[in-house]
């Protein structure tokens, strides 16, 4: 007799879990999550807070608010960040003052922490929300953020 | 190396049944969901002994926050049980929190333990989809991942990432959490309160499943407590070990919940624990996402935090268990030695006991119930 209750038992459990697939199964346009990447790259659009790679804004004059103080250096966990600066003179005031060379970035070793950017007194570097990373060679990894011929804002002081 | 030792001819023997033979499960297997490599004695299909193998992801995290500074190594913590990272990173800034006697605010406090509860919720999402996928299940996997789906965009949207968040800093979290957050949540609350239901009707009542997990890998209280074993390992076999209830930290001690508490030791006591702690993270959220305090999202602390000298050590409840955090401070600017004690170490060493004398289809279905995180392990 339980033979018979156990196949009992056993279709009617069957049935109970397929009730639940089936109704998924024909509300699938309803609560589907799955994003046709990508097919959806134009529509697609990350969080504004989403941790893509460091990036460092510059103006329309071609100008960053980069003072070089090195923090962000000092603050990254595993030596993403190399600050390549000079003392230069200033021509108006005569006085020496820090200035970037180079902001070099290594994406490949970034972990994404956002300590960097946490520690930036002048809120040069920011987060990109670009999520294509993938190169063919991993010296494109390393990018220099501050652009050819770019200079301190005017004002910027940490 | 025992292992080739007993190989040789001569001990084969000497000291072995004809049928009593070695495999190696892992450490590509996908049932140890990592790199583990468990060490089988079988005979025939009966499992006669099962030597957990680690050391293949070690990362040497607890030396590399030797190196680095204490608001450094948090992001560190992310990567050992990535599956709770935001209860690992508060773990860690607790214990600075505490050594330097900083004193958070409410509104912090209450933001971490609303997203600690989604952690452990996205964490027991992900652990109900691969066990039912352990078991034979494969409908089971995208029904976890779909739910989490929604945890994982809400902390997208707030701390940034998905997974590894780093959303803590010793002294409060990252940014303010964003307008949207309290609005997704509660639709998260909502969504997925039809949705447990859904996993019990398709899972937990089916006969297989019933007939799987019932009485398969018992432990018994006394071994729990002996083992080590914590959170809903340790809780399955009526081991009373929830640190959220016992050590409240944050602001666990301002909500009520009933901790999840099964009796059985079997695989199916663990499954139920579990299914039971999403309901109560659920409550827990529920009650405190309509009162976020009103406050500062972080107090200041100084650029190079030297802790005072001494050691400080700070547990928490994982989706896993029990994490402790000890450091030793010298006083300078990183600490001596951090140790952290993590559950899943404790709770892969009593597979021996509990698999033995089991099938080799048991075991998957036993650690499954374990719920390994093997970075967590190794470290």
């Amino acid at each position: 007799m339980s033979y018979f209750s156990n196949i009992y038992k056993g279709v009617k459990t069957l049935l109970t879990g397929m009730s639940v697939t089936g109704k998924v199964f024909l509300n699938s346009r309803k609560g589907s999550i799955t994003q046709q990447y990508p097919d959806n790259r134009e529509t697609l659009k990350m969080f504004d807070r989403f941790r893509g790679e460091v990036v460092m804004p510059h103006d329309e004059n071609n100008e960053h608010r980069c003072t070089g103080c090195q923090k962000c250096e000092i603050a990254c966990p595993n030596g993403s960040i190399e600050i390549i600066w000079d003392r230069k003179v200033n021509p108006e005031t005569g006085k020496k003052k820090k200035e970037i060379d180079q902001h070099i970035y290594h994406l490949g070793l970034c972990t994404m922490c956002g300590l960097c950017i946490e520690a930036c007194p002048t809120d040069a570097i920011v987060w990109a929300q670009n999520y294509e990373n993938s190169v063919f060679d991993r010296s494109h990894l390393t990018k220099v953020l501050n652009q050819p011929g770019s200079k301190l804002m005017d004002g910027v002081e940490d | 190396m025992p292992l080739r030792k007993k190989m040789e001819p001569k001990t084969v023997n000497n000291n072995f049944k004809s049928e009593e033979y070695f495999i190696n499960m892992g450490p590509q297997h996908p049932a140890t969901h990592g790199v583990l490599r468990l060490l089988l004695t079988i005979d025939g299909e009966i499992i006669k002994k099962v030597e957990p193998d680690l050391g293949y992801i070690h990362r040497s995290i607890e030396k590399m926050c030797e190196r680095d500074s204490y608001q450094q190594i948090v992001h560190l913590t992310d990567r050992m049980d990535y599956l709770s990272s935001h209860i690992n990173n508060e773990a860690v800034c607790l214990t600075v929190e505490n050594a330097l006697q900083l004193e958070v605010p409410e509104r912090v406090k209450v933001i971490r333990t609303i997203i600690g509860e989604l952690t452990r919720i996205a964490s027991h999402c992900l652990w109900w989809g691969v066990m039912g996928m352990d078991v034979g299940a494969l409908t089971t996997y995208f029904y976890g991942f779909r739910d989490r789906e929604m945890i994982n965009d809400i902390f997208e949207e707030t701390c940034g990432a998905r997974l590894t968040m780093n959303y803590n800093i010793p002294g409060g979290v990252m940014y303010d959490i964003h307008p949207n957050f309290i609005q997704r949540t509660k639709d998260f609350v909502k969504h997925f309160k039809t949705k447990i239901p859904e996993y019990d009707r398709l899972l937990t009542g089916n006969v297989i499943f019933q007939k799987r997990m019932k009485g398969v890998g018992i432990l018994s209280k006394e071994d729990a407590i002996s083992f080590g074993a914590s959170g809903p390992v340790g809780r399955g076999s009526g081991y009373s070990c929830d640190v959220r209830k016992h050590h409240p930290y944050s602001a666990l001690d301002k909500v009520t919940f009933n901790e999840s508490l099964k009796t059985a030791g079997d695989s199916l006591a663990r499954y139920e624990v579990r299914i039971m702690e999403m309901w109560e993270s659920l409550s827990i959220i529920e009650q405190l996402i309509d009162n976020i305090p009103e406050g500062d999202y972080k107090v200041a602390t100084n650029a190079v935090i030297k802790l005072p000298k001494g050691e400080y050590y700070q547990k928490v409840e994982t989706a896993r268990g029990e994490l402790g955090v000890y450091m030793v401070s010298t006083g300078t600017k990183n600490p001596y030695r951090v140790k952290f004690r993590s559950p899943g170490l404790s709770n892969i060493s009593l597979l021996n006991h509990i698999a033995v004398g089991g099938k080799i289809g048991d075991l998957v279905a036993t650690m499954a119930t374990l719920d390994i995180v093997v970075p967590d392990i190794d470290r």
